[in-house]
Formats: structure tokens, C-alpha cells, sequence
């Protein structure tokens, strides 16, 4: 067993305090939107323990914010309570987890263990727990994990004041299901993963809720509610790493009742080490998104986009890093900008600096009803 | 359209099974070209060398590299000091655990993690290190929960903003250099053979290494690195050894940069040898367990 902490046998609390602010420079485009600054604050408190001989493992991982603007953005979650054991090339996790697969950097189309937790970003990052009995085994092979997921998370949507949302809010705790067992069908997955010299590779069958919803118009027609179909999904993920390259794919196939699809994002990483003689690393990133999936359905932005971007890590005692990409709609031209900076402050803060903005957004296009909420936003961070 | 979709997906299945194929069958090889060099003592390689100063100098880096073998694996706790020019300092604690991998055709399989700073606690790097290829590299990010492969051929950068280089920090193997004796030479109370050795891996930030090893206990005591222009760049000292059942390690690690000043000590506590690890301990489905 590997050591993870060095004080085993030990609770371990550690956690973090955000504050942050974000500012929109455009008017809202709905009523009862706010428009400007949106102040909020984050807690997210974690405890761990081992025991002595390293087998198990109790983790907890709260998170709460509180948003001047938007209700809906005042929320909580339980992001991790579980509990997991090990013995030989067994593992069992039992409770509240998240699960992150893929490889790509524009879209997370391969991810489908955990809902999105929308109203944090609409980077599709953040995610609620999902409880989950996960089985895996570690072979020579690879490895094969096994999900039993008895409770379906609904997704986070902004609320009527909220920004990033559409002409009409959407009624997440009204939302309706293909399945008679609502919330409580039980979702399963199967994955394998390992690698094979330069090449990584998962590959994985999903049968559950689809996590993302589609939307019917309520009775009196002054709001969207959610519907969560049972789908059939396949993905794969590939990574060749080989010098400065990193080549990268994912692919899915989904099908429901009312569609049936597929879509990929693949591109490359190239990064130049220590440019102009310094410690500073350069990466430029390219991937191509496509999206086959009926619009009038479900909505997606990323039927035939580019996108494209480039990484600068300073590699200095403060970790500096900056983000900056850029995505087009090859077929109406929308297009998106994307920056995301980090430091460290002292040895217990960091500073986070981050700005999206949607130009010449088609109207036929996903992004269409959020054109207006280019935004900045400052987030400082205090880990103990 | 539509009806394209399950083909163009099930047509990429025979793809990906093509190239795990083709990937083991060039493993295979590179292992079965690798057992039958004819190597004296489980992966012991011969001596190499064309002069008698080269011949001299790997015998005595290799008496110091197998003066560790057979340790098994083992687990530390360390700190990392970072001190700049106007002497700032900024700390990291890490652990780190070593599986060994006998064969010296193969290098040791390590992972680091981070306790501290707190915003990257839990932040954990896997390494297969390799002979003359690149290393196979995994991170893993806590807060993501992302088990990310990244490139080694940056061999030569700073690791974690420290004046280590990644090249630094992977685990030293005999069959990574060609040597050359230079000297004897007293080191502190002891006596040093002084031998350079020159990197055969490629990318390497340096041209050369002058390496102080003692003659008693037939441990590193300090190491002047050269870059590529051949100008002295940093120095390391290896001080406090301890002997663990056998086997030495250095305790106080120091690397000074003699270009920018700046200087990077790791601290470290007791090792633990013999705590049980498994080949299946350092492969990458294992980082997303460790939180």
C-alpha cells in the first residue's frame, strides 16, 4: 500500500476559503438579471483518515458558496463522503465520489460519472458528488472499474437572476425522467484502462440518465424544466505521448429514445521547454471538436469548432501558469475567448484571474443566449 | 449522417486494438533484445569503456550504484527549501516511495507526492524511469482528479521552481552515462575518487558532471554540474549519510546555482525500507486512490 499521508492512523483537516467577484461589462439580456459586479464566497473543508496499515481510507470534502446575486448560486454539496479499502489487486469505494476520465482540454466529453455543478463555471469542471459502489481491479493488463450509481444528481442551473442562462430560467427541482425510478434508477459503468508504452487508452459503457438534460416549455410557459432521458453510452479516450507531443482524442456514441449520436475532440499539445533561455515552458494547443447530435434535442456548441490555445508555465516558487484559448463555430463563425491565470501568494494563498467572452455568436448557435455575459473574474484563496 | 454514427465508432475499435498490438509487440522486442545482451548477473552490465580512465570510471560508479542494490523499495519524507538570491525562502514537504527495478536496463519507479503548499496538496507524479528513453511520466491534479500522461523530455527544466532539474531528481542509473577518472582527492575526512560522467540520454541540460565518490563507503559526496556551454552551473552536496541495514542515504542535500545564487536544501526524515510496495503500487490507475 502506498503511504499517502505520513501521519496514518490520524484524522487530517485541510480546506479552503475563496472570495471572489466576477464583473460583467455588457447589460443582461433578460429581466431580473443582475447586471456589473457578482460577489461570492466559498468554503470547502476536507478531512481525511488512513488507517495504520494503509488499507482504508474515510474521506470528506464539503463545499458551500454564498452569492450576492444569484440564489441559485448560493449552494451546497457534499463532494466526497466515502469510505475505500484495498486488498491485493482489489479496491472498493463506497459513498460520495468524483470521478474524472478524459484527456482533452476544450470540451470533458468523455466525463459522465459525476452531473455538472453549472452554476460554479460553465467549464464543465465542476462537479456534484455521486454516490457510487465503485469495484476495481489492477492487473498487469490494466485496470477495470466497476460503478454502481443508485441516486442521480440533477444538474445546477442559474436562477432568475443569475447570468448564463437563457431567455427563460430553468426550474431545476421540477425536473422530470424517462425512467418510473426517477432519481433513484440505478446507473451502471464499465471501464478499462491502462497503457501501452506512449499509448494511454480507456475505453467505457455507460447505461443510466443522461446527464444532460433536455428541456420542455412548463404549462404556463414562463420556465424550462429539466428532462433526464436513460441513455446507452461508449467512450473511448486515447493519449500518445511522444516528445514535446501530446496527441489526443476522445469519441462518444449516446443513445436515447430520441437520438442517436456521436462526437469527438482530438488535437494536440506541443510544448516548447525554456523558452528565450528561461524556465518558462510554451504550449500550444489545437483541437477539433465535432458534434452530430440532434440540436433541437439536446443543444451543444461544439457541432464543428477549432479551437485553439497555448499554455505558459513560469515554472517559478509560485507556480505561475496562464491559460489563453480561443474557439470558432467553423459553420457561423461564432466565437469564443478563454483566459485562466493562477499564482501562489506567500506558501497559503493564490490568486486566480479568469475572463471569457463570446463575439459574433450566430443566433442559431448554443452560446447564442448567454452572448452578453462576457465576464472577468478575481478569486483569492486561502488553504489551510 | 445518422446513420454513420455506431460505425465510425465501432470502426475506431479494430484502430485501437491495431496499436495496443503493434505497442506490445514493440515492447516484446525491446525486452527480448534487452535479455539477450549478454549480461553477467540479472541485468548487471558489463564494463564499458574504451580507455583505461574510462574503464576506471565506470567500475567506480558502478561499485557506488550496486553498493545500493537490493534495497527493495523505500519511503521518505522530505522538505524542500527554495531560497532565492536575497535569500526568501519557500518550503515544500513531499513524499516520496522507490520501488526498485533490479535490472540495470530498467530504471526504478518512483512517485512523488505533495503535502505542502497547501494548494497543491495532494498533487502526486508518477515516473517509470528508462535507461536512454524518455521517462513514462503520469500527474495527477487533486482537484480535478485528473490523471494527466505528460511529456520527459523536459529533462532539463526546474522541478517544482526548485534549482533542481528533472534530470536531477529521477533516479540516478548507472547505464545513463559513460565515465572517465579524473583524480583522488580528499573529501572532507574521507578520500574521493573524482569521476565525470557524461549523459547518453538525449535532451540533457548538461555536458558533463564531475562526481566526488568516496572510497570507504563508495557513496556520492558532491556533484558539479556543467551546462551546455561547459561553463559550472550548479554544485550538489550530499551530507548526514545514515546507514539503513546496508544501505547509505544522504540526509541534507544541498544544490547551489552558481549563475543566479539561488540554492535548493532537501531535508530528509527517516526513510522507511522494506514497507511492501508492489509493481502494482506505481501504475497510473493507482494515483486517482491516493485521495
Amino acid at each position: 500500500m502506498i503511504s499517502v499521508f505520513s501521519n496514518a492512523g490520524e484524522w487530517d483537516a485541510s480546506g479552503s476559503v475563496s472570495l471572489e467577484s466576477r464583473y460583467f461589462w455588457q447589460d443582461a439580456l433578460y429581466q431580473g438579471q443582475g447586471d456589473g459586479q457578482e460577489p461570492s464566497a466559498s468554503f470547502q473543508p476536507e478531512l481525511r483518515w488512513e488507517s495504520d496499515d494503509r488499507r482504508s481510507k474515510v474521506s470528506f470534502v464539503g463545499f458551500v458558496r454564498a452569492d450576492e446575486q444569484d440564489s441559485e448560486r448560493s449552494h451546497g454539496d457534499v463532494r466526497e463522503l466515502y469510505w475505500a479499502y484495498e486488498w491485493d489487486e482489489w479496491g472498493m469505494t463506497l459513498g460520495i465520489n468524483k470521478v474524472f476520465w478524459g484527456v482533452t482540454e476544450s470540451r470533458h466529453l468523455v466525463d459522465v460519472i459525476n452531473q455538472t455543478d453549472g452554476v460554479e463555471d460553465i467549464d464543465q469542471e465542476d462537479k456534484l458528488g455521486q454516490p457510487m459502489l465503485n469495484l476495481n481491479t489492477q492487473r498487469e493488463w490494466g485496470r477495470i472499474g466497476l460503478f454502481v450509481l443508485p441516486y442521480f444528481r440533477e444538474a445546477t442551473y442559474a436562477g432568475d437572476s443569475g447570468r448564463f442562462r437563457g431567455p427563460l430560467p430553468v426550474k431545476a427541482d421540477e425536473a422530470r425522467y424517462q425512467s418510473g425510478d426517477e432519481q433513484n434508477h440505478v446507473d451502471l459503468a464499465l471501464r478499462y484502462s491502462h497503457y501501452f508504452g506512449d499509448l494511454d487508452i480507456g475505453v467505457y459503457w455507460f447505461e443510466g440518465t443522461n446527464r444532460e438534460a433536455r428541456f420542455e416549455l412548463s404549462d404556463e410557459g414562463q420556465y424550462l424544466i429539466p428532462v433526464y432521458d436513460q441513455m446507452s453510452q461508449q467512450g473511448l479516450e486515447l493519449q500518445y505521448t511522444i516528445d514535446a507531443w501530446l496527441w489526443k482524442l476522445e469519441a462518444i456514441t449516446r443513445q436515447t429514445d430520441a437520438d442517436n449520436f456521436w462526437a469527438m475532440v482530438g488535437g494536440f499539445e506541443y510544448t516548447y521547454y525554456q523558452i528565450q533561455a528561461s524556465d518558462a515552458d510554451l504550449g500550444l494547443l489545437l483541437e477539433y471538436l465535432s458534434d452530430d447530435r440532434d440540436q433541437d434535442i439536446t443543444v451543444a456548441p461544439y457541432q464543428n469548432d477549432v479551437f485553439v490555445g497555448t499554455r505558459l508555465t513560469l515554472n517559478d516558487t509560485q507556480d505561475t501558469s496562464v491559460l489563453v484559448g480561443a474557439s470558432w463555430d467553423l459553420e457561423n463563425q461564432s466565437f469564443g475567448f478563454n483566459l485562466e491565470a493562477e499564482r501562489r501568494i506567500g506558501e497559503n494563498f493564490s490568486l486566480e484571474l479568469r475572463m471569457r467572452t463570446f463575439s459574433d455568436v450566430a443566433s442559431d448557435d448554443a452560446l447564442y443566449a448567454i452572448r452578453n455575459d462576457d465576464y472577468g473574474q478575481v478569486r483569492f484563496s486561502w488553504f489551510f | 449522417m445518422r446513420k454513420l454514427i455506431n460505425p465510425i465508432f465501432w470502426a475506431l475499435t479494430p484502430l485501437v486494438a491495431l496499436a495496443i498490438l503493434w505497442s506490445a509487440a514493440l515492447s516484446a522486442a525491446v525486452l527480448s533484445t534487452a535479455v539477450s545482451s549478454d549480461s553477467p548477473v540479472d541485468g548487471e552490465t558489463p564494463v564499458r569503456g574504451s580507455t583505461e580512465a574510462q574503464r576506471k570510471g565506470f567500475e567506480i560508479a558502478a561499485r557506488s550504484d550496486r553498493s545500493d542494490r537490493g534495497f527493495k523499495d523505500n519511503e521518505v519524507t522530505l522538505s524542500m527549501i527554495l531560497r532565492n538570491a536575497a535569500g526568501e525562502e519557500s518550503r515544500r514537504a513531499l513524499v516520496i516511495t522507490t520501488l526498485e527495478v533490479p535490472d540495470e536496463n530498467e530504471g526504478d519507479k518512483s512517485l512523488i507526492l505533495f503535502e505542502t503548499p497547501r494548494d497543491i496538496e495532494g498533487t502526486a507524479l508518477l515516473s517509470h524511469a528508462k535507461i536512454l528513453d524518455p521517462d513514462n511520466q503520469w500527474l495527477f491534479l487533486p482537484s480535478l482528479k485528473r490523471v494527466k500522461r505528460i511529456s520527459s523530455r523536459n529533462k532539463s527544466g526546474p522541478f517544482v521552481g526548485s534549482e533542481f532539474a528533472f534530470e536531477d531528481f529521477t533516479s540516478v542509473e548507472l547505464n545513463k552515462y559513460d565515465y572517465e577518472y579524473l583524480r583522488e582527492e580528499a573529501c572532507g575526512e574521507l578520500k574521493c575518487d573524482v569521476v565525470v560522467r557524461y549523459p547518453r540520454y538525449e535532451n540533457s541540460g548538461y555536458t558533463k558532471q564531475i562526481v566526488w565518490i568516496d572510497q570507504q563507503y563508495f557513496q556520492v559526496r558532491k556533484i558539479d554540474f556543467y551546462n551546455r556551454r561547459d561553463a559550472l552551473l550548479k554544485t550538489l552536496t550530499l551530507e548526514g549519510y545514515l546507514n539503513y541495514n546496508g544501505y547509505w542515504r544522504a540526509h541534507t542535500v544541498r544544490m547551489v546555482n552558481h549563475q543566479t545564487n539561488k540554492s535548493t536544501d532537501l531535508v530528509y526524515g527517516e526513510y522507511k525500507f522494506n514497507v511492501g510496495l508492489k509493481e502494482t503500487d506505481f501504475v497510473k490507475g493507482r494515483l486517482s486512490r491516493l485521495r
